[in-house]
């Protein structure tokens, strides 16, 4: 049933209640509320191991949690799994690219599989958008740890999903890269998307205080 | 924005083309269990001797252990690459329903592993004195009961894809739900052999194909996402 949360006029996209998540038989975290609305961006903080991945997936529904509930526009992720997995566009930190197909392929793949591309999907003009200009029929297994990174990140640029949930989306990728992609980050939260992202590098090009930080740690039993 | 939705049909050959892509360029996977299969099979009558009575005798069982260890040798790649690059999750997360992702993944499977056993078949009984009046049944026998055993293999897989050396525990979960389909196929090809009708034998492997057809799609989907939790 649809939970209430406090007077908030907007009723959040995705929101968790009392997130529990063992692994190892380790507490990650404990007791963990979660409201993200449109517009915002999140960026889960801690050490390594502190169960950064961890909430990600479960927020993804990926993961089961040991205790807790995920809801999306209100509802259950479980009970509204097709609304859901439409609005959701999650990269984890493997890419999801298949050595064996060329950039445009993996591509053309991932956008129809997500149900976002139709006859008008210029998918060499979203290759150039990540750089890839020149590599559109090399196959994958010829191209390096960032550029596989592109192809899967260059679903962004198509992307009709609102909830962006990104696992490292920096890593291996060049400076000028970090910079493109921060900037379709604030295109996406101005059109009342919202992104949760983990990242070790700092946020340039957004104000400190735009950012909702959800920061993990240790906890000690 | 405009959302295109994909009908079930569309989805299924999506994924069932990326599928038979990637095998083509990646010919291992399908010479692999093919070239086992050959061996296995050439090695009985070096091993055995060369009489025809003794072959044509155990011909039936020979055929169908090799087929049923090469599509075990095979089912190790149904999930295991989509899962180590993150594919699989993104199939997981995609808003079509699992099943039919998977289901077309098992018939990829099936056509790059299962096929071209048939094909090469019936060469093997040809080496082995099979009896005439087999080969009827033993082509039939194969065409029903090598899906049966990528359905039921894709269980497998599906529930030790997250399990770093999940192999071993793959032909104990496995192999015992194949038994059935060894019993029936070799029966109905030793009752052919006799000159007899093998309908019965052939009615019950159609009723595993079917059962396993509609109903693994669906335990596949589930051990999946036990596995990537």
């Amino acid at each position: 049933m649809p939970v209430n949360q406090t007077s908030s006029l907007v009723s959040p996209l995705i929101s968790a209640t009392n997130l529990t998540c063992i692994r190892e038989e380790r507490l990650l975290f404990d007791q963990l509320n979660i409201e993200i609305n449109a517009g915002d961006i999140v960026q889960v903080e801690g050490p390594n191991g502190s169960g950064k991945t961890s909430l990600l997936r479960i927020l993804a529904g990926l993961s089961q949690p040991f205790e807790g509930e995920v809801f999306f526009n209100n509802q259950l992720i479980s009970q509204s799994r097709e609304e859901f997995h439409q609005s959701l566009l999650y990269l984890g930190h493997l890419p999801g690219v298949k050595g064996e197909m060329s950039a445009v392929e993996n591509l053309t793949f991932n956008l129809a599989l997500h149900g976002t591309s139709d006859s008008s999907t210029d998918i060499e003009q979203i290759l150039a958008e990540v750089n890839l200009t020149g590599f559109e029929d090399s196959l994958a297994s010829h191209l390096s740890a960032g550029q596989h990174r592109r192809i899967s990140l260059a679903r962004l640029y198509k992307s009709t999903a609102n909830i962006w949930i990104l696992d490292e989306p920096f890593t291996a990728i060049d400076k000028q890269g970090v910079h493109a992609l921060e900037q379709l980050f604030k295109a996406h939260i101005k059109q009342g998307g919202c992104v949760i992202l983990t990242t070790h590098q700092d946020l340039l090009t957004f104000e400190p205080t735009q950012i909702k930080k959800i920061t993990l740690d240790y906890i000690n039993e | 924005m405009p959302t295109t939705n994909l009908s079930y049909r569309a989805v299924f050959s999506l994924v069932l083309k990326r599928d038979l892509i990637i095998a083509m360029r990646h010919k291992d996977d399908i010479i692999n269990p093919l070239l086992f299969f050959v061996i296995v099979v050439t090695l009985f009558p070096l091993g055995i001797g060369p009489e025809a009575q003794t072959l044509s005798r155990i011909a039936p069982g020979i055929i169908w252990v090799a087929a049923l260890l090469a599509t075990l040798l095979s089912l190790d790649r149904l999930f295991k690459s989509d899962h180590d690059d993150g594919s699989l999750e993104q199939m997981l997360l995609s808003p079509h329903p699992v099943f039919i992702l998977v289901l077309a993944k098992i018939i990829a499977h099936w056509l790059i592993t299962g096929l071209p056993l048939i094909f090469i078949a019936p060469l093997l009984a040809v080496l082995l004195h099979l009896n005439e009046q087999s080969y009827g049944a033993l082509m039939l026998t194969l065409l029903l009961g090598t899906p049966v055993l990528s359905l039921l293999g894709a269980i497998g897989v599906a529930l030790t894809v997250g399990i770093k050396k999940g192999g071993i525990l793959l032909s104990l979960l496995v192999l015992p739900l194949y038994i059935p389909v060894l019993i029936f196929a070799t029966s109905a090809i030793d009752t052919a052999a006799l000159g007899l009708p093998y309908s019965g034998q052939l009615a019950i492997i159609a009723a595993l194909f079917f059962g396993s057809l509609t109903l693994a799609p669906f335990a596949v989907g589930a051990a999946l996402k036990v596995s990537t939790n």
